[in-house]
């Protein structure tokens, strides 16, 4: 209880980049003096993998890809063993953001499947009869603006009961024609998804429209890969019968950390996909899916 | 009794010049206390100040200056520095200030616009329900769903558990069967809980409990109540903004200094700025999206935080996003929300109100699609009622729009609305949102579009309506007047519900009154009399019904003209209900008293009124309160004092008779009533400068009459009292003796009934200090009251002191000697050979006994038996406890013999010096008053023929206390 033991960086977004410096302070409060046996940071980043259950059968196989696979590791010395006074001491720290080589910095990403992050972690150790101290805090890593300009993609897209796949009855499905486009699905992350979306026509009346922004990880490697798409938000941009002929707008702003810039190595892949999915009162779902390509401009 | 009493003989005439003041001159010069100061001194100072307002007005009131405001120019030493400081300051950034005025006039809305606060209430109080509302509350995680679900306790069992963990994390909360204040009471309780949340920094619950409440307004089950619904759950809604806005801004103080009003986002610190960012995150993912859509709105004013252009860019988009709500009544009031809260951070941004009406226009044709009409069906509600719910939302937006819009912009508003084929409701909503004026002007346009207007379910009666409302606000060209009137009665005639009629008739009348003569009201009048006749639907209207007399009469307060409208009475029969008829003609007479300045003879109005008041009085009855029968006699009272015959005496006291038996119930008109006849009893009297010729002798004879058999009729007994001693005045002064005489004699007579206590404004209080005063009243009156031939000498004093003597007094009370001593004043006064004061052309005793010895042998064995009572009285109080009393009884009477007595008779002299030692001789008697006493007899002595207060003052011993 006596001490305790606090990492901070100084930026209020814990968002750092490639190249920059990583600043904060080691926040030590004790009411005593403190007796340690030397205290340390660590700057670690990894890729962790994880197999799903229905996959987990089939790769056995490579248990190595779920090890997880180091992006960064540094550990600096702050104090020598010692003794630290009373009260509060602030113990300011600098890390370089620097990858060797030709090593890339991913960006942070919480998926299902594939997690990427980066944790600071001081640890105080201390004598036999004290327990050693760690502290860790997560910051974020953002990657460099890509180069080149960002080609916008438009997209255009009608259905009908025709352009549909799947269809077990086609006869049974109701007369409807929507229409709309996506302004491009090159997107970049920190700008919303954006287009519209009309329903020119539709017999049955519509309950919900909504936009499902689907995460697809891949993790494999010679062997064979597992690939599972998952759910990351559901939005709904429209709620009840809409007018028919008004044109609606399809907004979406990428949700921090469960996205990143779409990402393709040589043990993982993560990519995202939307479904624009309207809802009929008779309760038929038609679904229209879309790849997105995520990038940081 | 061995003792014979003398009184002083007086000059009156030269006592009451020789204790006359000084006569000064007044002089009436320049100063007097009250007048204004006038300053006449030039200006000479000239400031340096930028306020125009002061230097302009004291030069020119300089008469008419009071100090405080000369004060207040610039003399004092703060505005004296303040104007110093002045020109350095401003010089430079005049530019500049002036330019941000201007901007801030732009972006801030002024007082002319009509708040949401004040439209909040009408619309709860307007969209009421009796059905049964629920609300389902779901906070989080699907873990609840399970628990809650499944098990087979019974509702009640169920609603109360969830009770328990009411709002926990993951519950799950439905609350069926509410009434609306139930349902009211549980929003309340959502938003102390949304407060409580955020205080105990448990910021996403808070949010939680946001999305859950604005997640309610999708739902539109009994949706007559929606309207109201939107305005508590906003309610909450604009409770998170601020705390969220609040919260932001309190991480922005640097160094203790907080943001200015107008911060730029660079001012921001990062902390604060993530913190923002967070919030619109987090409101992003909302999965719904009509809580998306209010939670973002809420804070919206967070943008300022974040950018520059933060704002004017969200509201577009929150504008086009409502277009995905599906139900035409969520998005309308989705977009007043947002108009709402655009007018409150942004009100520069016009265009997004702008876009909100058009997004509304092109959704319009909704209303009538297939999924509406089946809800209502299912709903049980009527397209007209359905529609009318949407005016709260439409006005608001167009109250927006039309805030300082420039007249072209409504103009192409009204063109937008006409093209979607005149919609009624639309047409409404203009115009009960844009400025009257503009309406006013347009006028006969209006009415071509409500003619042409496709009615679609809107009742048409609500149109002409609002179009009243704005012509009672605003004046239309003067030409189009009279065409206005008849296009807009000819629609509401033709109204075949009453109620629809009467709430239309009702605003137009206010413009027919102020427009038109009384030919127009009275057509008008008539017209609603015969629709409110019929199955006595006036029943149901009587506050509009009310409301219209009161318009009437707020224009035509001429009661002439009033009187002179045929139907205005005929109107005043259709209320029917008691209350009411007396509440209206409560009014009138309110007005009467208010506006009438002249008194009237007018027999219309006095008809008219009569019958007015005689209503009033006719309500009022035994549960009547006192407040409100003191009301409607001040009311009657005001009446009465307004009607005049002038010379006609006789007209005049026939009204009075007449008043007399209509209003018998109200004591106060009857006692208005006899000061009435007094006073004109007393005006004849002037008119024919005391000599009453047979004629007029009658006449005021029969005043007296009528005097005399109303007071009896009274119930306060010193009311009664009073009148008797008046009226006997009077008709002393209008020489009827024998009927003077029976009003003294009914006085006397009715003394003895005065009871011990009598009620004084509610409370009872004891009555002695009244009746002592009445009876020195009626004793100083008593003087001049010649003695009736038959009855013997002095026979109303001696009844009176009959009466006195017989009367039960208070056990230790000294009253009755008071009289006593009083009395000694009066006869004191009997015995000189002129009387000090005479009624005109009446002789009293002291010319019709010319002082006879006999008759002064009466007064003398009268004063007699009274100072023995004195006397005997003042022995009984030897007792320790009433010494003090006794002090003072013997004080009070040594200074009556003092006044009154001839202290040259030695008995007499002898009698005051006794007194004058019993006063002192227990130590009660208060040495100030005794030395004053004295002092004042040695002055007197000095005075002629008063030589013998010297002795008598020798013999005073002055007792100083021990």
């Amino acid at each position: 209880m006596g001490t305790t033991l606090d990492v901070r960086v100084k930026r209020a977004g814990k968002v750092y980049r490639d190249g920059e410096i990583l600043s904060g302070v080691v926040v030590i409060t004790s009411k005593d003096t403190v007796q340690h046996q030397g205290i340390s940071l660590t700057m670690e980043g990894s890729v962790n993998l994880q197999l799903s259950a229905k996959n987990v059968g089939v790769f056995e196989a490579f248990c190595n890809t779920a090890k997880p696979i180091q992006i960064i590791n540094s550990t600096i010395e702050m104090v020598k063993p010692g003794k630290l006074p009373s009260g509060k001491t602030e113990i300011p720290f600098e890390f370089p953001l620097q990858m060797k080589g030709n090593k890339v910095l991913y960006e942070t990403y919480h998926g299902v499947f594939v997690n990427i992050q980066y944790m600071l972690r001081c640890d105080m150790r201390r004598s036999l009869l004290a327990k050693d101290l760690t502290k860790t805090c997560e910051f974020i890593v953002h990657s460099l603006s890509q180069k080149g300009k960002l080609l916008p993609s438009p997209v255009d897209f009608t259905i009908t009961p025709e352009t549909l796949q799947n269809v077990k009855e086609r006869a049974s499905l109701p007369k409807f024609l929507i229409r709309g486009h996506l302004n491009s699905t090159n997107c970049v992350i920190t700008q919303p998804l954006t287009g519209e979306l009309v329903v020119e026509s539709a017999e049955a009346a519509v309950k919900s429209i909504e936009l499902q922004l689907v995460r697809v990880e891949t993790c494999g490697c010679a062997e064979g890969y597992a690939r599972d798409a998952t759910e990351i938000q559901n939005i709904q941009i429209a709620d009840g019968d809409v007018c028919r002929g008004l044109p609606i707008p399809i907004h979406m702003v990428f949700p921090r950390l469960f996205t990143c810039p779409t990402l393709e190595t040589t043990n993982f892949k993560v990519e995202f996909e939307v479904n624009i999915v309207v809802l009929l009162h008779d309760d038929h779902l038609i679904t229209e899916n879309f790849p997105l390509k995520l990038c940081r401009m | 009794s061995y003792f014979l009493r003398h009184a002083r003989a007086r000059n009156y005439v030269s006592e009451s010049e020789m204790c006359k003041l000084e006569s000064i001159p007044l002089d009436f010069g320049d100063y007097h206390p009250l007048k204004p100061i006038t300053v006449t001194e030039s200006k000479t100072k000239k400031m340096t100040r930028k306020g125009s307002t002061s230097s302009t007005s004291s030069s020119s009131s300089s008469s008419m200056m009071d100090p405080l405001s000369s004060v207040l120019d610039g003399t004092d030493p703060l505005s004296l520095f303040a104007a110093a400081a002045d020109p350095v300051t401003t010089a430079p950034s005049t530019d500049g200030a002036r330019r941000k005025r201007d901007k801030d006039e732009s972006s801030a809305v002024g007082s002319d616009f009509e708040p949401w606060s004040s439209k909040r209430g009408e619309i709860l109080a307007r969209y009421t329900t009796t059905e049964k509302l629920s609300i389902n509350l779901y906070m989080g995680s699907e873990k609840g769903k399970a628990t809650t679900t499944g098990s087979a306790v019974s509702e009640k069992v169920r609603t109360r558990l969830e009770e328990l963990d009411d709002l926990e994390e993951g519950s799950q909360k439905e609350l069926l069967n509410l009434t609306q204040q139930d349902y009211m009471n549980r929003i309340e309780e959502l938003n102390q809980s949304l407060k409580d949340a955020w205080s105990s920094d448990q910021k996403v619950k808070a949010l939680k409990i946001v999305i859950q409440c604005s997640k309610l307004l999708s739902d539109t089950t009994v949706i007559q109540f929606y309207p109201s619904k939107f305005v508590l759950i906003t309610d909450i809604l604009d409770t998170f903004g601020k705390l969220v806005y609040e919260r932001i801004l309190s991480m922005c103080v640097d160094n203790r200094v907080p943001l200015p009003d107008n911060f730029s986002p660079e001012s921001v610190n990062d902390t604060a700025k993530e913190t923002c960012l967070n919030w619109f995150f987090k409101i992003a993912s909302i999965r719904e999206l009509i809580p998306r859509f209010y939670v973002e709105a809420a804070i919206l004013k967070c943008n300022k935080f974040l950018s520059k252009t933060g704002i004017s860019e969200c509201l577009p988009r929150l504008t086009s996003m409502i277009r995905g709500i599906g139900d035409p009544l969520v998005a309308v009031y989705a977009r007043a929300y947002l108009c709402r809260v655009g007018m409150e951070v942004a009100p520069q941004l016009k265009e997004s109100l702008n876009k909100n009406f058009f997004d509304f226009l092109l959704t319009f044709k909704q209303i009538h699609g297939d999924t509406v009409q089946n809800q209502l069906v299912v709903q049980c509600v009527e397209i007209p009622l359905y529609l009318t719910l949407y005016s709260p939302a439409i006005d608001w937006i167009l109250q927006c729009i039309a805030y300082h819009a420039p007249d072209v912009l409504l103009t192409e508003m009204m063109e937008r609305c006409k093209k979607l084929g005149n919609n009624a409701l639309l047409l409404n909503s203009v115009m009960s949102a844009f400025r009257a004026e503009f309406i006013a002007a347009r006028s006969m346009d209006f009415i071509a579009m409500i003619k042409e207007c496709d009615e679609s379910g809107f009742p048409k009666h609500l149109l002409f309506r609002s179009l009243g409302l704005n012509l009672a606000l605003a004046d239309p060209p003067e030409n189009d007047r009279l065409q206005i009137l008849n296009e807009a009665w000819k629609v509401i005639t033709k109204l075949k519900n009453p109620q629809d009629y009467i709430n239309c008739a009702e605003v137009w009348v206010e413009y027919t009154c102020r427009h038109f003569t009384k030919r127009e009201v009275n057509t008008v009048l008539a017209d609603v009399i015969k629709h409110m006749t019929p199955d006595r639907a006036f029943e149901d209207a009587y506050p509009q019904l009310q409301s219209i007399i009161q318009k009437v009469i707020t224009y035509i307060y001429d009661f002439a003209l009033l009187f002179s409208v045929e139907k205005f009475l005929p109107f005043l029969d259709m209320f029917q209900k008691e209350s009411v008829r007396v509440e209206v003609c409560k009014c009138i007479m309110e007005s009467f008293i208010k506006h009438q300045q002249e008194s009237t003879k007018d027999p219309v109005i006095l008809n008219a009124l009569l019958h007015i008041c005689k209503t009033m009085h006719d309500s009022v009855n035994a549960l009547t309160l006192e407040d409100e029968k003191r009301m409607l006699a001040t009311l009657i009272n005001g009446f009465i004092k307004m009607v005049s015959f002038g010379r006609d005496f006789e007209q005049q006291l026939s009204f009075y008779v007449e008043a007399r038996s209509m209003f018998c119930n109200l004591e106060p008109v009857l006692v208005q009533l006899i000061h009435s006849v007094n006073q004109l009893a007393m005006e004849t009297r002037r008119v024919m400068k005391g000599n009453h010729s047979r004629k007029t002798a009658a006449f005021v004879r029969a005043c007296v009459a009528f005097c005399f058999i109303t007071i009896p009729s009274l119930s306060s007994i010193f009311t009664r009292l009073n009148l008797y001693l008046h009226s006997g005045q009077v008709a002393l002064a209008n020489q009827c003796l024998s009927q003077a005489d029976a009003f003294f004699k009914a006085a006397v007579s009715l003394v003895p009934e005065v009871p011990k206590m009598i009620s004084v404004d509610g409370k009872m209080r004891p009555s002695d200090a009244f009746l002592l005063e009445f009876l020195c009243n009626f004793f100083s009156t008593l003087l001049v009251v010649p003695d009736h031939p038959e009855q013997g000498v002095l026979f109303l004093v001696r009844g009176l002191l009959n009466v006195i003597q017989d009367y039960t007094w208070e056990d230790n009370s000294d009253d009755k000697v008071r009289i006593y001593t009083n009395v000694l004043h009066l006869l004191s006064a009997m015995t000189q050979e002129t009387f000090i004061y005479h009624v005109d052309k009446v002789d009293s005793n002291d010319t019709l006994y010319g002082g006879d010895s006999k008759f002064l042998a009466e007064i003398n064995k009268l004063s007699e038996t009274v100072v023995s009572q004195i006397l005997d009285h003042l022995k009984t109080l030897g007792k320790e406890e009433t010494l003090k009393r006794q002090s003072q009884l013997a004080h009070y009477f040594f200074n009556t013999i003092l006044a009154h007595g001839d202290l040259r008779n030695n008995r007499l002299n002898q009698l005051s010096v006794n007194l004058w030692n019993l006063a002192q001789k227990h130590g009660f008697a208060d040495t100030k008053t005794m030395v004053k006493t004295l002092e004042y007899i040695k002055r007197r002595s000095k005075q002629p023929e008063m030589s013998h207060f010297t002795d008598l003052a020798l013999r005073l011993p002055l007792q100083s206390r021990t």
